[in-house]
């Protein structure tokens, strides 16, 4: 019989350490400051390895007529060449709906757009043999903003409402109507690791994929297409991400798909990894929104109805847009109550590379869309915009506001049916108010803006309410797979990936807080397709939602056996065991407590032949919605926060400043304070970013100009609020049955950073006495900020 | 052609406009920096030519002839983290960790030279370090404490229990 490890497990007499609601440290944390944690790229390359470049489209819309790569063959170290006819199995990729061809065969619709790809022997040889490709092409006409697109009704899905009441009787009946027009630009994941495939074939026909992926099953999916072999085939693993932000939800699975044709032609481990301009130009990005608004209120500015449009630029192909635009529609209303509303989106197809998932997934373009109609409110009746917001708060009850049977209306129905229940911001937003001293510094901002000639101060304080679920009900599932060693140590492997966002973390503290361990007793390992399979993406805000209930499900299914064979062990019944302080302890029936180390006690479990490791799956309850309808409960819950931001503008070169933020937010029960706070701080920042400095610049035939750090500007540390100070709001678990009643973190704090817009906006508007609401679409660079300077001025003068 | 590199001589046979980011990672299989633009914009593959910054991705293998190198893995003693390291791990830095190599390099040599940097200095020497997760606000308190720390090492010869 083989010996089992000697045990010794005295020291851990002591409460566990690094259960859930601890901040405790990314599991990478020291391996990523000693550049030990190991990318995709920094896996020690096979011999052998070919490097892959691809051939991408010079049009925006064109026929290839013709195609010489003959020239690319010869070219020093070239191996192999595929066009689309090298392709065995399937040459759509489109992760939803078809529109993604693996490679053109014949109508290219975005300059970038791949049309072949060789593998040489290395990177450098690859990337000069593609410029030496002759193809002539039909040049067509392309379609380049949303405008042309709503012009001819181009669209790559159906238009799509949502509609409750009617909003144009409530227009027609309310006492002011005003209207708007806005268009906010996409933006650049900007992943520090660029995306990235490293393939193996496998001696049974198959591939081994390393990627840095938030999808790992569609990979796996895509890869089996397009070979055309069975799924079972492929296996694909994800260690970590150096970030994904929606960008590689999609986005990853091409190069994996190209890297495995070559790969399968070869017979050699193939590498691709893009440059940072390829992947600028040939990969996904935000949605533009061109949106509009219609919205009638009475003297107290509160909504009677509301008509929203929102168009999004989905370019070339649908990829995931049907579900962005939705998004955006289910976030027209934000947090307010729009009573009887018109929401309608539109899928704009343009020839530009196909827009993807972003970090709020369409959501966010509502939301600034309500925060922007909110201001527009407050400006028409001369009230202050957190006066206005907050009466137009869901559940904030009015006496004058009735139903038809005269009761007073809870205001809390969405314009897709779904009840708001956790009524949390009215509560969170006067926390804020007061902790970030609101009403004395707006009072200090307007003397200050009325002794400054053109140095103007803003303050805004902007809510989010956000969606969680898949709006697809099948993807709002997990599974996980945990082993339980007979030195106790414990693995656990789920179907989430890591991008940084500590999933990985946060779900081995669900694992120690089942057994009562101390969390430097669990590894979580790599999350690969032949583990666990046929996972969601980890997006949407999903992953330890889903994720941790997975594997607590599968702890729950391990410790039901040691229950029941410790109850029988010690004559007791299965209620008198439990795990406590690195230890399982048995009541017995005369009172005594039997304390068992718990690696002893997984020896001794393993002895007696109880199983040690299982399978756990999580599918999230009470989610439904009928899209004929466009009514049900799509979300499980909302997640809620709020932010003020203070800035400063100089108004003579529209040049600013955020100077201060306060936020707060709702995380339910935090699973790990430390992390979820550095995800409200970061995505405070890319969601400041995305309106203010990131400016996607494209020429008029549909090039991508802002294609390298050098033309696109992501913040940078000085570009941090001076002071910005972050808390979590307390005591508030969730009340539906998540994961220890936490709440996801990882998107809805990205539109926290509308409070800087909407403080630019409000600085500008001091000019003529925050009785006039500047137009400044987004992002608000400089040049727009003089714009609104410029707009304002000229309405003072007009009146 | 010779270079020190974590204070071993390295002998170089790669072209000598290779970049020293690619003589790192590709030859030496030194994989701690990070590519990440390729045109010295984004700081991951950050190294210390001489104790200064500079952005390996452009900095021709030819450039640093004889000079001393310090990468992200030689950094530390080998045994312990460097007090930037360590504060880095302490205020919770990283999130998904692909710029904080870089990160650490550059503020490394900021504390080299600037043992009590204001919040100024930080931005201006970290400028060219991007970070897409938005660590910033912890990078600043991180080389605040590691600037206390280093300090007190300097005085003491020791290592602070902060």
């Amino acid at each position: 019989m083989r010996k089992l490890i000697d045990v010794e497990d005295n020291k851990r007499m002591r409460p566990a350490k690094g259960k859930t609601g601890e901040s405790m440290k990314h599991e990478s944390a020291a391996k990523q400051v000693a550049g030990t944690a190991v990318y995709v790229d920094d896996m020690p390359e096979l011999p052998n390895t070919l490097h892959v470049a691809v051939g991408g489209s010079q049009y925006a819309h064109a026929f290839i007529k013709s195609m010489d790569l003959s020239a690319v063959e010869k070219a020093p170290g070239v191996v192999k060449i595929i066009t689309v006819k090298d392709v065995p199995g399937h040459t759509d990729i489109g992760p939803v709906f078809p529109g993604d061809p693996v490679l053109v065969e014949s109508e290219c619709e975005y300059i970038g757009q791949p049309i072949f790809a060789i593998a040489a022997e290395t990177h450098e040889q690859a990337k000069a043999a593609v410029g030496l490709a002759q193809i002539q092409y039909k040049e067509l006409e392309p379609t380049l903003t949303v405008d042309k697109a709503m012009k001819d009704q181009f669209f790559v899905r159906p238009t799509h409402s949502h509609q409750r009441g009617d909003a144009d009787k409530a227009l027609s009946d309310s006492e002011h109507v005003i209207s708007a027009d806005f268009y906010v630009k996409g933006q650049e994941h900007f992943y520090l690791e660029g995306q990235i495939s490293t393939v193996v074939p496998t001696e049974d026909g198959g591939m081994d994929v390393f990627t840095s992926s938030q999808h790992p099953t569609e990979v796996q999916k895509l890869v089996a297409e397009v070979l055309d072999i069975s799924i079972n085939k492929v296996n694909v693993e994800v260690r970590r991400m150096g970030g994904g932000f929606g960008g590689k939800e999609t986005q990853a699975a091409p190069l994996a798909c190209i890297a495995s044709l070559l790969a399968h032609h070869t017979k050699r481990p193939v590498k691709y990894r893009m440059s940072r301009g390829d992947d600028m130009i040939m990969t996904g990005k935000r949605h533009a929104f061109q949106n509009d608004y219609k919205v009638g209120f009475n003297e107290q500015g509160l909504i009677q109805g509301a008509v929203i449009n929102v168009a999004g630029q989905c370019g070339n192909s649908p990829d995931l847009s049907d579900a962005i635009v939705d998004r955006a529609m289910f976030h027209s209303d934000n947090a307010y109550y729009l009573n009887n509303a018109t929401i309608t989106g539109y899928r704009c197809k343009t020839h530009t590379v196909s827009a993807t998932a972003y970090r709020g997934f369409g959501g966010p373009q509502g939301v600034i869309t309500a925060e922007l109609m909110m201001d527009d409110i407050a400006r028409h009746l001369g009230e202050d915009p957190l006066t206005i917001r907050k009466r137009n708060l869901y559940g904030v009850k009015h006496d004058s506001m009735r139903l038809e049977d005269g009761s007073i209306d809870p205001r809390n129905e969405t314009h897709y049916g779904q009840t708001v229940e956790q009524e949390v911001l009215p509560e969170l937003i006067s926390q804020l108010e007061e902790s970030s001293e609101y009403w004395k510094r707006r009072e200090e901002i307007k003397q200050f803006n009325a002794n400054s000639a053109f140095l103007k101060k803003g303050l805004a304080l902007t809510p989010v309410k956000f969606g969680i679920s898949f709006t697809v009900q099948f993807l709002n599932q997990a599974g996980a797979l945990v082993h339980v060693y007979t030195d106790g140590s414990i693995q656990v492997n789920h179907g989430g990936t890591e991008m940084g966002q500590g999933l990985y973390v946060k779900v081995a503290q669900v694992v120690a807080n089942e057994f009562q361990v101390d969390l430097d007793t669990i590894q979580v390992t790599a999350t690969r397709t032949d583990k666990v399979s046929n996972t969601s993406p980890t997006a949407a805000s999903s992953g330890s939602d889903l994720n941790g209930m997975a594997a607590r499900d599968a702890c729950l299914r391990i410790k039901a056996g040691m229950i029941k064979y410790a109850a029988e062990l010690h004559g007791t019944s299965e209620d008198k065991i439990r795990f406590e302080s690195n230890h399982v302890v048995a009541v017995k029936a005369d009172g005594e407590e039997v304390w068992t180390p718990f690696a002893e006690f997984t020896q001794n479990a393993y002895m007696a032949r109880v199983p040690l490791f299982s399978s756990g799956h999580y599918q999230t309850p009470k989610i439904h919605y009928d899209r004929n309808t466009g009514k049900g409960r799509p979300f499980y819950y909302f997640a809620n926060g709020a932010s003020v931001s203070e800035v400063i503008v100089d108004t003579l070169t529209g040049e600013y400043k955020v100077t201060r933020v306060d936020i707060l937010q709702d995380v339910g029960a935090s699973l790990n304070p430390a992390i979820d706070i550095g995800q409200i701080e970061g995505a405070y920042i890319q969601g400041m970013g995305w309106l203010t400095t990131e400016d996607l610049v494209w020429s008029d035939n549909g090039r991508l100009l802002s294609n390298g750090p050098a033309t696109y500007k992501i913040p940078a540390v000085g570009d941090t609020p001076i002071d910005f100070r972050v808390k979590l709001m307390e005591q508030l678990p969730n009340k539906e049955e998540t994961i220890y009643r936490s709440k996801a973190v990882g998107e809805p704090p990205f539109m926290l950073g509308i409070s800087a817009w909407s403080a630019l906006r409000d600085a500008v508007s001091s000019m003529a006495e925050y009785k006039f609401s500047p137009p400044m679409n987004a992002p608000a660079t400089p040049e727009c900020v003089l714009n609104a300077v410029n707009e304002t001025r000229k309405h003072i003068a007009n009146s | 052609m010779k270079f020190f590199l974590n204070g071993e001589e390295r002998e170089v046979n790669v072209d000598a406009d290779t970049p020293l980011l690619w003589f790192i990672r590709d030859t030496l299989e030194m994989t701690g920096t990070k590519f990440g633009c390729g045109m010295g914009l984004c700081g991951a593959c950050t190294v210390h030519l001489n104790g200064q910054a500079v952005r390996s991705c452009i900095t021709p293998v030819s450039a640093v002839e004889g000079q001393q190198i310090t990468t992200i893995e030689g950094l530390s003693d080998g045994e312990s983290l460097h007090p930037v390291q360590s504060a880095w791990v302490k205020h919770n830095v990283p999130q998904c960790g692909y710029c904080q190599p870089g990160q650490i390099m550059s503020a490394s040599a900021l504390l080299a030279g600037n043992s009590n940097p204001s919040d100024d200095d930080i931005d201006v020497a970290m400028a060219g370090n991007v970070c897409r997760c938005g660590t910033y606000p912890r990078i600043k308190a991180a080389i605040k404490t590691a600037a206390t720390e280093l300090a007190y090492e300097a005085k003491t010869g020791g290592v602070s229990n902060g």
